[in-house]
Protein backbone atom coordinates (compact mmCIF):
# COMPACT_ATOMS: atom_id res chain seq x y z
CA UNK A 1 0.00 0.00 0.00
CA UNK A 2 1.49 3.17 -1.06
CA UNK A 3 1.36 6.12 1.57
CA UNK A 4 0.19 9.03 0.40
CA UNK A 5 -2.18 7.39 -2.57
CA UNK A 6 -5.60 8.75 -2.14
CA UNK A 7 -8.11 5.07 -1.93
CA UNK A 8 -11.45 5.66 -3.17
CA UNK A 9 -12.22 1.64 -3.26
CA UNK A 10 -15.14 1.02 -0.94
CA UNK A 11 -14.57 -1.14 1.87
CA UNK A 12 -16.07 -3.62 0.69
CA UNK A 13 -14.49 -3.73 -2.67
CA UNK A 14 -11.03 -3.87 -0.94
CA UNK A 15 -12.32 -6.45 1.67
CA UNK A 16 -13.66 -8.92 -0.98
CA UNK A 17 -10.59 -8.06 -3.22
CA UNK A 18 -9.75 -11.05 -5.51
CA UNK A 19 -12.00 -13.61 -3.94
CA UNK A 20 -11.20 -16.68 -1.79
CA UNK A 21 -8.30 -18.74 -2.70
CA UNK A 22 -10.24 -21.90 -2.90
CA UNK A 23 -6.99 -23.59 -0.80
CA UNK A 24 -5.41 -24.05 2.22
CA UNK A 25 -7.46 -26.77 3.55
CA UNK A 26 -4.52 -28.72 2.11
CA UNK A 27 -1.99 -26.97 3.96
CA UNK A 28 -3.35 -26.60 7.17
CA UNK A 29 -3.99 -30.16 7.59
CA UNK A 30 -1.19 -31.77 6.16
CA UNK A 31 0.43 -29.90 8.93
CA UNK A 32 -1.65 -31.31 11.63
CA UNK A 33 -1.52 -35.16 10.18
CA UNK A 34 2.29 -34.83 10.14
CA UNK A 35 3.07 -33.37 13.35
CA UNK A 36 0.69 -36.51 14.34
CA UNK A 37 2.83 -38.69 12.38
CA UNK A 38 5.82 -37.54 13.92
CA UNK A 39 5.29 -38.47 17.51
CA UNK A 40 5.87 -42.04 16.60
CA UNK A 41 8.50 -41.50 14.25
CA UNK A 42 10.49 -39.43 16.46
CA UNK A 43 9.80 -41.74 19.35
CA UNK A 44 11.49 -44.57 17.62
CA UNK A 45 14.56 -42.37 16.11
CA UNK A 46 15.46 -41.22 19.88
CA UNK A 47 15.53 -44.95 20.69
CA UNK A 48 17.49 -45.93 18.09
CA UNK A 49 19.93 -43.35 18.78
CA UNK A 50 20.30 -43.68 22.27
CA UNK A 51 20.89 -47.70 21.05
CA UNK A 52 23.18 -46.62 18.57
CA UNK A 53 25.36 -44.49 21.13
CA UNK A 54 28.96 -45.90 21.10
CA UNK A 55 28.08 -48.19 18.80
CA UNK A 56 30.51 -46.89 16.14
CA UNK A 57 30.76 -46.96 12.32
CA UNK A 58 29.94 -50.63 11.40
CA UNK A 59 27.11 -50.97 13.68
CA UNK A 60 25.38 -47.90 12.73
CA UNK A 61 25.57 -48.48 8.90
CA UNK A 62 24.41 -52.03 9.38
CA UNK A 63 21.69 -50.23 10.97
CA UNK A 64 20.52 -48.04 8.89
CA UNK A 65 21.30 -50.63 5.81
CA UNK A 66 18.32 -52.65 7.56
CA UNK A 67 15.16 -52.30 4.96
CA UNK A 68 12.74 -51.43 7.75
CA UNK A 69 14.73 -48.93 9.48
CA UNK A 70 15.91 -47.22 6.27
CA UNK A 71 12.19 -47.14 5.25
CA UNK A 72 11.52 -45.90 8.55
CA UNK A 73 14.29 -43.38 8.37
CA UNK A 74 13.21 -42.00 4.88
CA UNK A 75 9.31 -41.61 6.48
CA UNK A 76 11.33 -39.07 9.11
CA UNK A 77 13.07 -36.96 6.41
CA UNK A 78 10.42 -36.59 4.51
CA UNK A 79 7.88 -35.93 6.92
CA UNK A 80 9.60 -33.72 9.26
CA UNK A 81 10.64 -31.36 6.38
CA UNK A 82 7.54 -31.50 4.98
CA UNK A 83 6.32 -30.16 8.12
CA UNK A 84 9.23 -28.07 8.68
CA UNK A 85 8.40 -26.39 5.14
CA UNK A 86 4.87 -25.89 6.30
CA UNK A 87 5.56 -24.23 9.15
CA UNK A 88 7.80 -21.66 8.10
CA UNK A 89 5.27 -21.08 5.20
CA UNK A 90 2.92 -19.85 7.83
CA UNK A 91 5.27 -17.74 9.78
CA UNK A 92 6.06 -15.97 6.57
CA UNK A 93 2.50 -15.36 5.35
CA UNK A 94 1.73 -13.99 8.84
CA UNK A 95 4.84 -11.39 9.55
CA UNK A 96 5.87 -10.69 5.61
CA UNK A 97 4.01 -8.37 4.07
CA UNK A 98 5.81 -6.83 0.77
CA UNK A 99 4.48 -9.85 -1.85
CA UNK A 100 7.40 -10.71 -3.66
CA UNK A 101 9.17 -11.21 -0.66
CA UNK A 102 6.84 -13.08 0.68
CA UNK A 103 6.27 -15.20 -2.45
CA UNK A 104 10.67 -15.60 -2.73
CA UNK A 105 10.96 -16.54 0.79
CA UNK A 106 7.87 -19.27 0.62
CA UNK A 107 9.54 -21.08 -2.01
CA UNK A 108 12.95 -20.51 -0.78
CA UNK A 109 11.83 -22.47 2.13
CA UNK A 110 10.36 -25.00 -0.22
CA UNK A 111 13.54 -25.48 -2.50
CA UNK A 112 15.81 -25.37 0.83
CA UNK A 113 14.11 -28.22 2.29
CA UNK A 114 13.22 -29.97 -1.27
CA UNK A 115 16.91 -29.96 -1.42
CA UNK A 116 17.83 -31.25 2.29
CA UNK A 117 14.85 -33.97 1.79
CA UNK A 118 17.05 -35.35 -1.17
CA UNK A 119 20.32 -35.36 0.12
CA UNK A 120 18.97 -37.01 3.31
CA UNK A 121 17.12 -39.74 0.96
CA UNK A 122 20.27 -40.04 -1.47
CA UNK A 123 22.31 -40.62 1.75
CA UNK A 124 20.37 -43.59 3.55
CA UNK A 125 19.81 -45.23 0.01
CA UNK A 126 23.30 -45.62 -0.64
CA UNK A 127 23.74 -47.24 2.48
CA UNK A 128 20.82 -49.32 2.03
CA UNK A 129 20.18 -50.42 -1.51
CA UNK B 1 7.42 -5.64 5.43
CA UNK B 2 8.61 -4.93 8.78
CA UNK B 3 8.34 -0.76 9.89
CA UNK B 4 11.05 0.16 12.23
CA UNK B 5 9.99 3.65 12.48
CA UNK B 6 6.32 4.32 14.14
CA UNK B 7 4.26 6.51 11.75
CA UNK B 8 3.70 9.47 12.35
CA UNK B 9 1.44 10.31 15.65
CA UNK B 10 2.01 7.55 16.96
CA UNK B 11 4.13 8.46 20.23
CA UNK B 12 2.33 8.81 23.54
CA UNK B 13 2.78 12.09 25.29
CA UNK B 14 2.03 12.98 29.11
CA UNK B 15 -1.88 15.03 28.78
CA UNK B 16 -3.16 17.20 31.35
CA UNK B 17 -4.36 15.52 35.06
CA UNK B 18 -7.26 16.58 36.23
CA UNK B 19 -7.87 16.71 39.93
CA UNK B 20 -10.40 15.35 42.32
CA UNK B 21 -12.89 18.12 44.10
CA UNK B 22 -11.73 18.67 47.45
CA UNK B 23 -12.92 16.51 50.65
CA UNK B 24 -13.31 13.57 48.05
CA UNK B 25 -12.73 10.38 50.15
CA UNK B 26 -12.67 7.77 47.38
CA UNK B 27 -10.54 8.29 45.11
CA UNK B 28 -9.52 6.63 42.10
CA UNK B 29 -7.56 7.84 38.61
CA UNK B 30 -8.72 7.17 35.33
CA UNK B 31 -6.21 7.39 32.50
CA UNK B 32 -7.35 7.89 29.24
CA UNK B 33 -6.05 8.03 25.38
CA UNK B 34 -6.63 11.31 23.98
CA UNK B 35 -5.83 12.26 20.45
CA UNK B 36 -7.55 15.31 18.32
CA UNK B 37 -7.26 14.80 14.70
CA UNK B 38 -7.60 18.22 14.42
CA UNK B 39 -4.90 19.40 16.13
CA UNK B 40 -2.19 17.76 14.89
CA UNK B 41 -0.82 17.09 18.11
CA UNK B 42 0.18 13.33 18.87
CA UNK B 43 -2.09 12.05 20.99
CA UNK B 44 -1.79 11.79 24.87
CA UNK B 45 -3.25 10.36 28.12
CA UNK B 46 -5.24 12.70 30.66
CA UNK B 47 -5.98 11.31 33.86
CA UNK B 48 -9.22 12.41 35.56
CA UNK B 49 -9.58 11.77 39.41
CA UNK B 50 -12.92 10.62 39.73
CA UNK B 51 -14.56 10.50 43.69
CA UNK B 52 -16.32 6.88 42.87
CA UNK B 53 -18.34 8.15 46.57
CA UNK B 54 -20.25 10.08 43.44
CA UNK B 55 -19.91 7.55 40.65
CA UNK B 56 -21.91 4.34 39.33
CA UNK B 57 -20.16 1.34 39.86
CA UNK B 58 -19.33 0.51 36.02
CA UNK B 59 -15.87 1.96 33.64
CA UNK B 60 -18.37 3.51 31.63
CA UNK B 61 -20.76 5.34 34.72
CA UNK B 62 -16.90 7.19 34.79
CA UNK B 63 -16.55 7.98 31.82
CA UNK B 64 -19.83 9.02 31.06
CA UNK B 65 -19.08 11.26 34.81
CA UNK B 66 -16.27 12.80 32.97
CA UNK B 67 -17.79 13.63 29.93
CA UNK B 68 -20.79 15.43 31.87
CA UNK B 69 -18.50 17.11 34.41
CA UNK B 70 -15.19 17.67 34.27
CA UNK B 71 -14.26 17.58 30.02
CA UNK B 72 -16.98 17.84 27.36
CA UNK B 73 -14.31 17.04 24.94
CA UNK B 74 -13.58 13.05 26.16
CA UNK B 75 -14.83 11.38 22.98
CA UNK B 76 -16.26 7.60 22.96
CA UNK B 77 -19.45 5.78 21.64
CA UNK B 78 -21.73 4.35 24.09
CA UNK B 79 -25.60 3.35 23.94
CA UNK B 80 -27.44 0.68 25.65
CA UNK B 81 -25.12 0.34 28.69
CA UNK B 82 -26.16 -2.88 29.52
CA UNK B 83 -24.40 -5.21 27.69
CA UNK B 84 -25.77 -5.60 24.39
CA UNK B 85 -25.42 -3.09 21.82
CA UNK B 86 -21.21 -3.18 21.61
CA UNK B 87 -20.82 0.14 21.06
CA UNK B 88 -18.51 0.69 24.13
CA UNK B 89 -15.66 -1.50 23.47
CA UNK B 90 -12.46 -0.51 24.46
CA UNK B 91 -9.39 -1.82 26.35
CA UNK B 92 -9.73 -1.40 29.61
CA UNK B 93 -6.41 -1.92 31.82
CA UNK B 94 -5.04 -4.13 29.56
CA UNK B 95 -7.82 -6.05 28.32
CA UNK B 96 -10.65 -5.64 25.39
CA UNK B 97 -14.24 -5.67 26.91
CA UNK B 98 -17.40 -3.31 27.41
CA UNK B 99 -17.28 -0.64 29.12
CA UNK B 100 -20.69 -0.95 30.72
CA UNK B 101 -20.07 -4.18 31.76
CA UNK B 102 -17.04 -3.52 33.64
CA UNK B 103 -16.84 -3.04 37.49
CA UNK B 104 -14.26 -0.55 38.38
CA UNK B 105 -14.01 -2.50 41.38
CA UNK B 106 -12.43 -5.41 39.61
CA UNK B 107 -9.48 -2.71 38.39
CA UNK B 108 -6.46 -2.11 40.96
CA UNK B 109 -5.01 1.03 40.92
CA UNK B 110 -5.31 3.60 37.97
CA UNK B 111 -7.94 2.74 35.68
CA UNK B 112 -6.33 2.72 32.30
CA UNK B 113 -8.49 3.19 29.01
CA UNK B 114 -7.07 2.89 25.53
CA UNK B 115 -9.59 2.63 22.22
CA UNK B 116 -9.50 -0.77 20.89
CA UNK B 117 -5.67 -2.01 19.30
CA UNK B 118 -4.29 -1.95 16.10
CA UNK B 119 -7.71 0.21 14.79
CA UNK B 120 -7.53 3.58 12.57
CA UNK B 121 -8.45 6.37 15.76
CA UNK B 122 -11.37 8.34 14.71
CA UNK B 123 -11.07 10.37 17.88
CA UNK B 124 -10.21 9.73 21.69
CA UNK B 125 -11.73 6.15 22.13
CA UNK B 126 -13.66 5.75 18.95
CA UNK B 127 -11.86 3.31 16.32
CA UNK B 128 -13.03 3.36 12.75
CA UNK B 129 -14.36 0.35 12.09
CA UNK B 130 -15.73 0.57 8.43
CA UNK B 131 -13.00 -2.19 7.52
CA UNK B 132 -14.54 -4.61 9.80
CA UNK B 133 -18.48 -4.11 8.86
CA UNK B 134 -17.30 -4.61 5.17
CA UNK B 135 -16.15 -7.67 6.15
CA UNK B 136 -18.94 -8.54 7.83
CA UNK B 137 -21.01 -7.55 4.85
CA UNK B 138 -18.92 -9.89 3.10
CA UNK B 139 -19.74 -13.01 4.50
CA UNK B 140 -23.62 -12.21 3.91
CA UNK B 141 -25.00 -12.55 7.37
CA UNK B 142 -28.36 -13.42 6.18
CA UNK B 143 -30.71 -16.73 5.02
CA UNK B 144 -29.71 -17.84 2.08
CA UNK B 145 -32.27 -20.49 1.13
CA UNK B 146 -33.69 -21.68 -2.33
CA UNK B 147 -36.69 -23.51 -1.00
CA UNK B 148 -39.40 -21.12 -0.65
CA UNK B 149 -40.92 -21.44 3.03
CA UNK B 150 -44.33 -22.61 3.85
CA UNK B 151 -46.92 -20.23 2.55
CA UNK B 152 -48.59 -19.77 5.97
CA UNK B 153 -46.01 -20.27 8.67
CA UNK B 154 -42.17 -19.72 9.11
CA UNK B 155 -39.13 -22.04 8.10
CA UNK B 156 -39.10 -24.53 10.67
CA UNK B 157 -36.09 -25.91 12.57
CA UNK B 158 -36.08 -28.69 15.41
CA UNK B 159 -35.52 -27.95 19.17
CA UNK B 160 -31.95 -29.55 18.42
CA UNK B 161 -31.05 -27.82 14.97
CA UNK B 162 -31.56 -24.76 17.38
CA UNK B 163 -29.92 -25.23 19.90
CA UNK B 164 -26.31 -25.39 17.39
CA UNK B 165 -27.23 -21.26 17.34
CA UNK B 166 -26.33 -21.26 20.67
CA UNK B 167 -23.10 -20.06 21.67
CA UNK B 168 -23.49 -17.71 18.26
CA UNK B 169 -26.62 -15.60 17.97
CA UNK B 170 -24.96 -13.94 21.20
CA UNK B 171 -22.18 -12.03 19.73
CA UNK B 172 -23.14 -8.17 19.87
CA UNK B 173 -20.52 -7.73 17.14
CA UNK B 174 -17.96 -5.34 19.59
CA UNK B 175 -14.93 -6.69 17.74
CA UNK B 176 -13.08 -7.60 21.37
CA UNK B 177 -12.16 -10.62 20.08
CA UNK B 178 -10.94 -9.35 16.52
CA UNK B 179 -8.76 -6.30 17.60
CA UNK B 180 -6.98 -8.82 20.50
CA UNK B 181 -6.07 -11.43 17.56
CA UNK B 182 -2.37 -10.88 16.78
CA UNK B 183 -3.34 -12.41 13.26
CA UNK B 184 -5.83 -9.90 12.96
CA UNK B 185 -2.96 -6.98 13.99
CA UNK B 186 -0.94 -8.46 11.36
CA UNK B 187 -3.05 -9.24 8.31
CA UNK B 188 -6.71 -7.43 9.67
CA UNK B 189 -6.87 -6.24 5.62
CA UNK B 190 -7.36 -9.86 4.80
CA UNK B 191 -7.80 -12.37 7.42
CA UNK B 192 -11.66 -11.92 8.42
CA UNK B 193 -10.64 -12.70 12.14
CA UNK B 194 -12.62 -14.01 15.03
CA UNK B 195 -15.84 -12.04 15.32
CA UNK B 196 -16.42 -12.18 11.45
CA UNK B 197 -15.69 -15.80 11.41
CA UNK B 198 -18.20 -16.57 14.30
CA UNK B 199 -20.61 -14.87 12.52
CA UNK B 200 -19.82 -16.89 9.19
CA UNK B 201 -20.12 -19.85 11.51
CA UNK B 202 -23.32 -19.03 12.52
CA UNK B 203 -25.42 -18.59 9.41
CA UNK B 204 -23.41 -22.22 8.45
CA UNK B 205 -24.68 -24.04 11.20
CA UNK B 206 -27.88 -22.96 10.56
CA UNK B 207 -30.15 -25.73 9.43
CA UNK B 208 -32.41 -23.40 7.57
CA UNK B 209 -29.38 -21.94 5.58
CA UNK B 210 -29.31 -23.92 2.14
CA UNK B 211 -25.53 -22.10 1.01
CA UNK B 212 -23.14 -23.81 3.62
CA UNK B 213 -20.90 -24.92 0.38
CA UNK B 214 -20.85 -21.54 -1.21
CA UNK B 215 -19.93 -20.13 2.31
CA UNK B 216 -17.40 -22.12 3.07
CA UNK B 217 -15.31 -21.66 -0.44
CA UNK B 218 -15.83 -18.27 0.43
CA UNK B 219 -13.57 -18.71 3.51
CA UNK B 220 -11.76 -21.29 2.01
CA UNK B 221 -8.68 -19.09 1.30
CA UNK B 222 -4.86 -18.82 3.34
CA UNK B 223 -5.86 -15.41 4.60
CA UNK B 224 -9.25 -14.84 5.24
CA UNK B 225 -9.44 -18.02 7.26
CA UNK B 226 -6.25 -19.62 8.01
CA UNK B 227 -4.31 -17.14 9.35
CA UNK B 228 -6.16 -18.44 12.52
CA UNK B 229 -3.79 -20.22 15.16
CA UNK B 230 -5.71 -20.76 17.84
CA UNK B 231 -3.99 -18.24 19.80
CA UNK B 232 -7.29 -17.97 21.82
CA UNK B 233 -7.16 -14.20 22.85
CA UNK B 234 -10.64 -13.95 20.93
CA UNK B 235 -12.04 -16.58 23.32
CA UNK B 236 -10.11 -15.15 26.69
CA UNK B 237 -11.38 -11.67 26.12
CA UNK B 238 -15.06 -11.82 24.88
CA UNK B 239 -17.43 -10.12 27.20
CA UNK B 240 -20.31 -12.17 26.53
CA UNK B 241 -18.74 -15.12 27.24
CA UNK B 242 -18.34 -16.35 23.62
CA UNK B 243 -15.75 -18.71 21.64
CA UNK B 244 -14.67 -17.77 18.71
CA UNK B 245 -12.03 -19.63 18.27
CA UNK B 246 -14.56 -23.10 18.97
CA UNK B 247 -16.21 -21.70 16.01
CA UNK B 248 -13.47 -21.10 13.57
CA UNK B 249 -12.15 -24.84 14.73
CA UNK B 250 -15.32 -25.90 13.72
CA UNK B 251 -15.39 -24.64 10.07
CA UNK B 252 -11.93 -26.31 9.69
CA UNK B 253 -13.56 -29.15 10.75
CA UNK B 254 -16.15 -29.17 7.95
CA UNK B 255 -13.21 -27.70 5.34
CA UNK B 256 -11.76 -31.18 5.84
CA UNK B 257 -14.67 -33.23 6.24
CA UNK B 258 -16.29 -32.00 2.85
CA UNK B 259 -12.91 -32.77 1.07
CA UNK B 260 -13.84 -36.65 1.10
Amino acid sequence: MAEGVKRLQTPLGRVRGLGSARSGTHHWWMQRVTSIALVPLVVWFAAAAIGLAGAGYEASAAFVADPVNAVLLLLLVGVTLHHLAAGLQVVIEDYVRAEGVRLAAVWGVKAACLVLGLFAAVAILRIAV
Amino acid sequence: MATFTLPANSRLTQGKTYRAPAGAKNVRAFRIYRWDPDSGENPRTDTYEIDLDQCGPMVLDALIKIKNEVDSTLTFRRSCREGICGSCAMNIDGLNTLACLKPIEEVKGEVRIMPLPHMPVVKDLVPDLSQVYAQYRSIEPWLKADTAPPPDAERRQSKEERAKLDGLWECILCFCCSTSCPSYWWNGDRYLGPAILLQAYRWIADSRDEATGERLDNLEDPFRLYRCHTIMNCTRTCPKGLNPAEAIGKIKQLMVQRQG
